[in-house]
């Protein structure tokens, strides 16, 4: 292919904008998840109610009107603009935190309720039940989900294109895409590898983390040796 | 010394115990009988506090279990009252319950050092004496689901009785073994019971275990104690015809 060089230099100088933008809206996501889906199921109902009215805003909205919001109505409204980067992982982290929250609420209803019930006849404390005894089995069952949330981010950073932040998209469009118009096909062809790549980094990483988590549940890769020591032993 | 009293349970309209009243004195090993829907763990889940009564009270060493005293009052139970009742009562389910995210070790620590506040070292050291008991010593870093379930049921016997409880409930804890590892579970019981001034009271469908570990066996029928006496006479000569027929129907089947 004639200039895939160039091609190849000129995306990757989106890399870092791209793999920001995606580490840092993972980072935000996650956190979310969490404080919401936890919020969802607290015993008090503002909370319940504060946390939904968040998942349902933010799920039911355009992200690109979310993040054209963050850029242009903000700026105007308070006076004050956000580093662009900052801005996007923001709104990316929301985003994503909305749906991560009912992932993480749906792993830890999905723990069976005897799990419960041995912990409170153990006399621990709602917050021991929940840190020490459910969040930990709930975890396994959310990386599945997670992944693809993961990288639904990661194809959500090329709206950062619309604002001026030079990730992979942009570049593709912004730069190579006027200079070289008759080869347009390959341009994009490639933009699509990019993302291809690294959403295969992600599904790594996260079929990684998902056996670390079920090994010690004591499930996964690790079943034929937890079947011969039961059949084995009285 | 624990005391039922004008208990009521219900679950929407179906109601499972109707007033009932019953003391099991300290120490006393009670076994509760009957067909299945009958009310038995419905009690044992009382007294453990995983349901609360819709009437009546209930009272375990003179403490309300559903309820607490405020200003002269009896208001139901708060999170905390519940916690610190729960402290004296343990509980091991037919389903064993233990915590797959854990060790054994980690298992009969966690409580211990996170509800009782004992040192590592103590915890540790309680741990290893219960697993000998239990005869498990060796598998004390092993993963829960490389036991079986005999060895598992024995870790969760293990676990309760690490909270030192002045009351053991056991809710069908053989149910889901197989055959061949019942025994070695009733045999662990049993010494449990002679080596032991806890208070326990079963559900079982065991019938030789109930005769032989039982102070006192209770048969009920539609949320109500229908017979109560000492097992060589509701096994040898029951008076109630529900109660006849019940075991005339469980012997058969065993």
């Amino acid at each position: 292919m004639d200039n895939l060089a160039t091609f190849l230099s000129v995306l990757a100088q989106g890399l870092p904008e791209t793999v920001g933008a995606t580490v840092g809206g993972i980072a935000l996501t996650i956190v979310l998840s969490f404080a919401a889906g936890l919020a969802l199921l607290s015993p008090s109902r503002p909370v319940r109610v504060i946390s939904r009215i968040y998942v349902e805003g933010l799920r039911g909205t355009s992200e690109v009107v979310q993040l054209f919001w963050i850029f242009f109505a903000l700026p105007v409204l308070v006076g004050f603009e956000i580093v662009p980067i900052w801005g996007g992982i923001l709104v990316l982290g929301l985003n994503h935190g909305a749906y991560g929250a009912e992932i993480v609420r749906g792993a830890i209803q999905s723990v069976p309720r005897a799990q419960y019930e041995g912990a409170l006849a153990l006399s621990l404390s709602p917050a021991q039940r929940m840190f020490r005894v459910i969040l930990p089995q709930a975890v396994v069952e959310m990386i599945p989900p997670f992944n693809n949330l993961f990288i639904q981010l990661l194809k959500s950073t090329s709206i950062l294109s619309f604002v001026f932040i030079s990730e992979i998209t942009r570049q593709a469009t912004q730069i190579l895409v006027p200079r070289f118009n008759p080869q347009v096909l390959q341009i994009f062809l490639l933009l699509l590898l990019f993302y291809l790549v690294l959403s295969l980094v992600i599904t790594a990483v996260m079929r990684f983390l998902e056996r670390k988590a079920a090994a010690r549940l004591g499930r996964g890769p690790s079943e034929r040796a937890r079947r011969a020591a039961v059949t084995g032993a009285v | 010394m624990i005391v039922f009293d004008g208990v009521e349970k219900r679950f929407g309209d179906n109601v499972v115990l109707s007033d009932l009243d019953f003391t099991v004195a300290p120490g006393e090993h009670v076994t509760l009988i009957g067909p299945s829907g009958s009310g038995k763990t419905t009690i044992l889940r009382l007294l453990m506090s995983l349901e609360a009564v819709n009437a009546g009270t209930i009272t375990v060493a003179g403490r309300y279990l559903s309820h607490m005293e405020k200003g002269g009052k009896l208001v139901p139970a708060d999170e905390k009252h519940s916690r610190e009742v729960r402290k004296h009562i343990g509980m091991v389910f037919q389903q064993f319950n233990l915590f797959p995210n854990m060790t054994v070790r980690g298992n009969l620590i966690e409580a211990p050092t996170r509800v009782l506040g004992l040192s590592k070292d103590e915890a540790n050291a309680r741990a290893e004496e219960l697993l000998d008991l239990v005869g498990l010593r060796e598998k004390i870093d092993e993963h829960p689901s490389r036991l079986s379930g005999g060895q598992q049921q024995r870790v969760a016997i293990a676990r309760a009785l690490a909270m030192r409880p002045d009351v053991l409930l056991l809710d069908e804890v053989t149910s889901a073994l197989d055959p061949e590892l019942v025994a070695g579970v009733l045999a662990l019981l049993r010494d449990i019971g002679e080596t032991t001034d806890i208070t326990i009271l079963c559900v079982t469908h065991e019938m030789g275990f109930a005769r032989d570990f039982s102070h006192r066996v209770m048969m009920f029928d539609g949320g109500q104690v229908i017979e109560d006496a000492p097992p060589q006479r509701l096994f040898s000569a029951p008076e109630h015809p529900r109660t006849k027929e019940f075991l005339k129907a469980v012997l058969e089947r065993g």
